[in-house]
């Protein structure tokens, strides 16, 4: 870790999006008080995590990226006994509902499949009605349908007024859910913004990208910080020939550009 | 508002919950040590010497097993598993936790002392303990000490796979040299040296005193103290070198 400077706004999902070994865990792993910094400075809903106070942990769920859970017990009784832990638990069945375990409430935790488990992490984390919830990489493994299911469940958090911190090596989860991102990699914050303004003040300056087919039906890509004057200038000479731009398009650069730009960027800087 | 002491109640009924659910568990924790005695006893039918020495080193063999490889074994399995670590980032304060796996480990050591007790005075023509203080005394120091042991010991292994091969190289050697200075009076010197610095033997003297001979706990001091140096060894290695988390997670 070399300095990750983040703040993340009450009722906001903030993602940390980076590759595998980034930091991400590491940094995340530091607010929820499992590792303490070296340096600088961690404050969780006002507290010192490392401190591992009983009242933090009140506030706070934790979905692990790899969290195991007792094998000869049902998600009915495991999420009774975690609840016994909080002073305003949500309600079992409630839980069990909210991230679709209730066929399965009673069958020991054994027999479950990954994909339930992982919904398990999701209800053991969310019984305590946390103001704050942790997800570390939450649907890494899962096939497309349980991610989305996954994604939904975040979404109904966020309308619970939750605040999210997660953690992805999936650019589209971060797109979907995240109101800010910030990209990590070799333990530095390379931007941060929201996913869709990324490209504004990242590496690339304020960006669009332009494309077209010319008469001679090559697909041409312009980049440019002023998509108005660069179009007033290619539709004009367009019509001055006489011709059309086929497939004219304007768009952002998307989380994926910006993502593989910096990422890339930084690993010139490694070299130089 | 959950506090602590009600809290340790609800962890130590999960842990009694899973301990019966758990067969294998139950069974090498729990059955072996009867299975032994059973057919031990019964190999040794009239001879009354040989099961007045067969009984207490049962009962301190069973001590051993439903503290010290029991918690071996769930320490290791949980927290390469992650339970241990999950169980870290909840509010449940980690005295509620111990205290739960603690009294989980008395229950089945004090049910085992029991079943022995009663075997001893049914079929096995060993009265009702001479001492009950003493054998309380005694059961509570060594239950605590190779607890205490046994989570110390937990850090020693590096994976669930390798818990059989740590565990039995530790138990196979301490029960049989400990069996073989308590029951021969020709075991050699350098051995008899050695387990009575072992925690088992001064144990099985302690029990044996308590059940059948009815030696006094005043004349087995030096014993009640080797298991407390023992336990305080575990307590402190226990505490300090206490992992939560696994080398994989």
């Amino acid at each position: 870790m070399r300095g990750i400077d983040i703040t993340v706004a009450r009722g906001e999902v903030f993602g940390l999006l980076g590759p595998n070994g980034a930091g991400k865990t590491t940094t995340v792993e530091i607010l929820e008080g499992y590792r303490t910094r070296t340096s600088g400075e961690v404050s969780v809903l006002g507290e010192d995590p490392s401190r591992r106070s009983i009242g933090l942990r009140r506030r706070i769920g934790i979905v692990l990226q790899a969290g195991g859970i007792y094998s000869h017990v049902t998600p009915r009784e495991a999420l009774r006994h975690w609840a016994s832990f909080y002073p305003h638990p949500r309600g079992v069945e409630e839980v069990l509902s909210l991230v679709g375990l209730q066929d399965k409430a009673d069958v020991r935790s054994r027999r479950l499949s990954g994909g339930q488990l992982r919904r398990l992490d999701f209800a053991l984390a969310l019984v305590g009605d946390p103001e704050l919830i942790f997800l570390d990489e939450p649907t890494t493994g899962f096939d497309p349908e349980a991610r989305r299911a996954a994604w939904q469940t975040v979404r109904s958090l966020r309308e619970l007024g939750k605040t999210i911190l997660l953690t992805t090596h999936y650019l589209e989860e971060a797109q979907e859910l995240a109101d800010r991102v910030a990209i990590v990699k070799d333990g530095r914050v390379l931007a941060i913004g929201p996913p869709r303004e990324l490209g504004v003040d990242g590496a690339g300056g304020n960006r669009y990208r332009v494309a077209y087919r010319n008469s001679a039906g090559e697909l041409i890509e312009r980049e440019t910080d002023d998509p108005t004057a660069l179009l007033a200038e290619l539709t004009a000479a367009a019509l001055a020939r006489g011709e059309r731009l086929e497939e004219l398009s304007v768009g952002r650069p998307t989380l994926e550009d910006v993502y593989l730009e910096l990422t890339a960027a930084s690993s010139r800087d490694e070299d130089a | 508002m959950p506090d602590g002491l009600a809290l340790t109640w609800r962890q130590y009924r999960l842990e009694r919950r899973m301990f019966w659910r758990n067969p294998s568990a139950a069974f090498f924790n729990f059955v072996l040590p009867l299975v032994i005695l059973a057919g031990a006893g019964a190999a040794l039918s009239g001879n009354q010497h040989q099961l007045n020495r067969l009984v207490p080193m049962i009962a301190g063999m069973s001590v051993m097993s439903t503290t010290f490889t029991a918690l071996a074994y769930n320490i290791v399995f949980l927290r390469e598993r992650g339970v241990l670590k999950r169980i870290r980032g909840t509010p449940l304060p980690t005295v509620s936790y111990f205290g739960g796996v603690a009294a989980n480990a008395v229950t089945n050591t004090a049910l085992q002392i029991a079943i022995i007790v009663l075997a001893g005075k049914a079929f096995f023509g060993i009265g009702w303990p001479a001492h009950w203080e003493e054998l309380i005394v005694f059961v509570l120091a060594g239950v605590v000490c190779l607890a205490a042991l046994g989570v110390a010991f937990a850090h020693v292994i590096p994976n669930f796979e390798s818990t059989a091969a740590y565990v039995n190289a530790v138990f196979l050697p301490v029960v049989a040299i400990s069996f073989y200075a308590f029951d021969s009076s020709s075991a050699p010197g350098f051995v008899r040296t050695i387990a009575e610095a072992l925690p088992l033997k001064p144990l099985i003297d302690g029990l044996s005193g308590a059940m059948v001979t009815g030696v006094g706990l005043s004349s087995q001091l030096d014993a009640l103290a080797v298991i407390a140096l023992w336990g305080a060894f575990g307590l402190y290695f226990a505490i300090r070198g206490f992992s939560w988390e696994g080398s994989r997670a």
